[in-house]
């Protein structure tokens, strides 16, 4: 039933449909791309597309298709596992102080409160700029600085729930704090985690790429899409085509996510009444 | 002796909800009049329609629901054929409405002084202190204590009694013609229920006003209505007056909502008779079942109960039922 | 006859909420000195408005909130200081239906787990005897077995209620306390859930705590009904005595209140004067002085204990009607 709700909707399926294409672009690489992304040929610099390079080439003689089609890799790989930690390290403090209230959830609450009160962007670049580039350092920027998002909408659906009848009945039937918690409580918060997690995957990708333009992303010679956008701008004037490639692709993928977020949004809230 | 006119006649009245899971018949072919200063009593469960019949008389019925067919006689007019703005007018002033929720239907930003005037000035010309005095004078008529003071409170420093008052107070303020009350008790505590149904019943008595009071309660029903019509499914099964529908009751489902409620003597600890219950739910207004939409439920079936939809029978004086089965 | 539950002069006020670091000093008074014996086998109602404390009750009786002060004893035992934990084993003797049908269920879950939830706790069952159990009580309140993997949206209210009731009798409880449980119901559908209570009641030899505000249901059902008002019992007697004979003005006009579905019936109705006070600034003396059409000033005084003026008839009342001093 559910099932025919997300078919009716036009713009989910489209969204769905983008997330999807990325996400075997990602997992057939090796079968898409042209070129070994990394291979370096300085005697093809700056190609514009051709038959033998689709995208072109760029500074370095790298050809670009194969470069953006291994670049989703990295940004779907750095996306995911980001709101995954911020999604879990957002859930517990978000549950802790919900359900437990009183000093706990001022605690936690103004934790999150001084980490909102950074735009995203710059305390990544912060954190970055601390750790060093690295994937995996990224990977736990991001995943700190999108943790006030899930914390909040996890705490607030938690005080909603918790005065639920159904939650006294099991506390009436024996049942303890973890129980509550774990059976009755989270499944029930999790229409809007996942359309937080939509929303927050897009934002990643558009943050990982803005810190690889920046060059506090995944280090170079990595094929992230913001390092190849990075790469072609000392070209633009000569080549604007190797600014639009990657910048189509975080287009496309940003914009896959946010659809099929406002899709999931509008069928998973009515029904969970 | 020529009866009265009615004041208020829907004929035919057909009400759907157009929406993704269907079209839903909330009210399918309601027919029933109200006569002057009659207070008529309009009974049934939740999904039979009453509420969207009210909504329907006052061109209310917000979308996806729209009146397909039918006649609100009101005045020798058709409501449903007049032009916005003579309904507007009508509104307030010849029929007027209250609500189960007072809380919604006060503003809580304005003083309860502020919408009395207002609704007054909308529709009477007159000065403010002028429309200040009458509303002091309805709050009194009420029995809101202290009315002057009263008058500069906001709907929160009232309690839902008292609100409930404010709202009959503002939809008399025009002496209409029609009040429709929509489950106006509903969500009060019982003795403050008998306060309020005591200060309708009064106003009304003294301007003669008629009334059509909606509700599921049997007993405010017998105990405050001349004549009833029971809803079922967005249509009616009986109508008449109280003591027949009450006392002699010709639809099964009727009789079957009168066996439900317990009446005091019977209990003996719940270890006496059981109640005679109605078996089965009401059923879903996108999927009504064929002919008489009771079937389903009742035990006294037959197999054209099934097939088409049951017709009109006169009981007796003032008492008609809409059912298959002779008595 | 024995008695199951046993409620002491109970009491739970809950602080009003004054910021941070302000200490609060106001107190909503929910339940301010209950006593009552519930014997085994009987239906005791507790009958009452808004704000009179008794949907709190029944939290307190679960101990699922914190009595401020006075005993609770269950089966001979002082509950009132029990600990989650040492409430657990208690917990299949003492069970609840909630009101909401809507609410009382977790949407995610099955018939088969909202059933089955205390069973698999609190008994060491084969995952065919669970099963088997389950629709033996499914069963038992009118639910098909066709229900068993089913969610509670595709369920009416009624039969949501049915399920709440399953789950509340499922691990054979001693005291089941009904919170409103027909309340959120139509009328027929009403009558459906009150004969299963009724039967179930027989069948499984329970007590019932039953809690509403509709005085004809609780007439029907209960062997005694106590009428509550702001927090306190006011009159407590055989049900089918209070109806023909209430001696506390409020039960007079709460009964005298309550519409019937029967013509013709005198309508000498007690209007009573103003609102129920709330709980906040409870009045003083006799909670009811402010309402009562009999008031005289010791009324405004002194709090009227709860006495036995008769055998199996306690009124808390300076001035009990039909006693000849009124």
């Amino acid at each position: 039933m559910f099932l025919r709700r997300l078919l009716k909707n036009k713009m989910g399926l489209i969204g769905a449909g983008v997330i999807l294409a990325n996400i075997l672009v990602a997992l057939l690489a090796p079968y898409i791309a042209t070129h070994d992304p990394l291979k370096i040929d300085i005697t093809n610099q700056g190609a514009l597309p051709s038959e033998e390079n689709l995208f072109g080439t760029d500074e370095y003689g790298r050809d670009i298709f194969s470069r953006v089609i291994y670049g989703t890799r990295i940004s779907l790989y750095i996306s995911v596992l980001s709101v995954l930690v911020a999604a879990t390290l957002g859930i517990i403090l978000g549950s802790t102080a919900g359900y437990y209230g009183g000093w706990a959830d001022n605690l936690i609450m103004r934790v999150v409160d001084a980490i909102m009160s950074f735009p995203a962007i710059l305390l990544a670049i912060g954190i970055m700029a601390v750790l060093g580039g690295h994937i995996y350092n990224v990977v736990l920027a991001l995943g700190f600085v999108y943790i006030p998002w899930f914390a909040r909408v996890v705490r607030g659906s938690v005080l909603s729930i918790k005065e639920k009848e159904y939650i006294e009945a099991s506390l009436a039937m024996g049942g303890n704090d973890l129980t509550v918690l774990f059976r009755h409580i989270l499944p029930n918060c999790m229409a809007p985690v996942i359309v937080q997690a939509t929303a927050a995957l897009a934002y990643a990708i558009l943050a990982e790429s803005a810190l690889s333009f920046l060059g506090l992303g995944a280090p170079p010679p990595a094929p992230s899409w913001g390092n190849i956008l990075s790469d072609a701008r000392n070209f633009m004037l000569d080549n604007a085509l190797m600014t639009i490639f990657p910048g189509v692709a975080i287009t496309l993928a940003v914009l896959g996510f946010n659809l099929l977020g406002d899709a999931l949004r509008d069928l998973l809230d009515p029904r969970l009444k | 002796m020529r009866p009265d006119p009615p004041v208020l006649s829907l004929e035919g009245l057909k009400t759907f909800f157009k929406t993704e899971a269907g079209l839903a018949k909330a009210v399918n072919g309601v027919s029933f009049s109200l006569k002057k200063g009659e207070t008529l009593g309009v009974v049934g469960e939740s999904g039979c329609g009453k509420s969207v019949t009210a909504l329907s008389v006052l061109r209310l019925v917000a979308h996806p629901g729209r009146i397909v067919s039918g006649r609100i006689m009101f005045r020798g007019e058709d409501l449903l054929k007049l032009p916005l703005e003579r309904m507007r007018q009508i509104r307030g002033d010849g029929i007027s409405m209250i609500f189960q929720e007072p809380m919604i239907s006060l503003n809580p930003a304005f003083t309860i002084g502020d919408q009395l005037i207002e609704a007054l000035r909308v529709h009477r010309r007159i000065s403010r202190s002028e429309a200040r005095d009458r509303a002091v004078e309805m709050l009194r008529r009420v029995d809101l204590p202290a009315p002057e003071k009263r008058i500069r409170d906001y709907p929160h420093h009232l309690s839902g009694g008292m609100r409930q008052r404010v709202m009959i107070a503002e939809s008399m303020l025009l002496n209409p013609d029609v009040l429709l009350a929509d489950e106006p008790t509903t969500a009060l505590d019982v003795t403050v229920q008998a306060q309020v149904l005591d200060v309708m019943y009064r106003l009304t008595q003294e301007r003669g006003t008629a009334i059509l009071l909606i509700t599921h309660n049997l007993g405010i029903v017998a105990e405050s209505a001349q004549r009833v019509v029971v809803m079922y499914a967005g249509r009616v099964v009986e109508e008449g007056l109280v003591e027949n529908i009450f006392e002699q009751a010709g639809h099964p489902y009727t009789r079957g909502l009168l066996s439900s409620i317990p009446l005091p003597g019977r209990g003996q600890g719940g270890t006496g008779e059981p109640l005679v219950e109605l078996p089965g739910i009401v059923p879903s207004l996108f999927n009504l079942p064929s002919g008489c939409s009771f079937w389903p439920r009742c035990r006294e079936k037959r197999r054209i109960c099934e097939e088409d939809e049951p017709p009109l029978k006169t009981l007796g004086q003032d008492h008609r039922v809409w059912c298959w089965l002779d008595d | 006859m024995e008695t199951i539950l046993s409620v002491r002069d109970l009491k739970k006020y809950f602080p009003v909420k004054a910021g941070l670091f302000r200490r609060s000093r106001e107190v909503v008074k929910a339940v301010d000195g209950l006593s009552f014996d519930l014997r085994r086998g009987e239906t005791l109602s507790l009958v009452g408005e808004s704000g009179c404390g008794k949907s709190t009750v029944a939290r307190l009786i679960l101990r699922l909130i914190e009595p401020t002060q006075g005993r609770i004893m269950f089966e001979g035992r002082d509950i009132t200081s029990f600990s989650r934990r040492a409430m657990r084993p208690l917990r299949p003797a003492l069970q609840i239906i909630f009101q909401d049908p809507y609410s009382s269920l977790n949407p995610r879950l099955t018939v088969k787990d909202i059933i089955g939830e205390g069973l698999r706790r609190y008994q060491r069952l084969e995952a065919e005897q669970l099963r088997e159990r389950i629709l033996e009580i499914m069963e038992k309140v009118g639910l098909r077995p066709e229900h068993y993997q089913r969610h509670p949206h595709e369920f009416s209210g009624g039969q949501r209620q049915r399920i709440g009731v399953a789950r509340s009798i499922v691990l054979n409880p001693k005291l089941v306390v009904a919170d409103e449980p027909l309340s959120a119901l139509d009328v027929s559908i009403q009558a459906q859930v009150l004969n299963l209570l009724a039967k179930l009641k027989k069948e499984l030899g329970l007590s019932y705590l039953f809690i509403s505000h509709d005085l004809s249901v609780v007439e029907y059902i209960s062997d005694r009904i106590a009428v509550m008002y702001l927090g306190r019992i006011v009159e407590l007697a055989p049900s089918d005595e209070l109806y023909a004979r209430p001696i506390h003005p409020y039960t007079q006009a709460l009964f005298s209140a309550a519409p019937l579905p029967l013509v013709g019936r005198k309508k000498s109705r007690i209007i009573l004067k103003g609102d129920v006070p709330s709980p906040l600034a409870p009045p003083p003396g006799c909670r009811f002085h402010t309402r009562c059409v009999h008031r005289q000033a010791v009324c405004s005084e002194s709090s009227p204990p709860l006495e036995e003026l008769e055998p199996g008839r306690w009124v808390a009342c300076h001035f009990p009607l039909g006693d000849g001093r009124a």
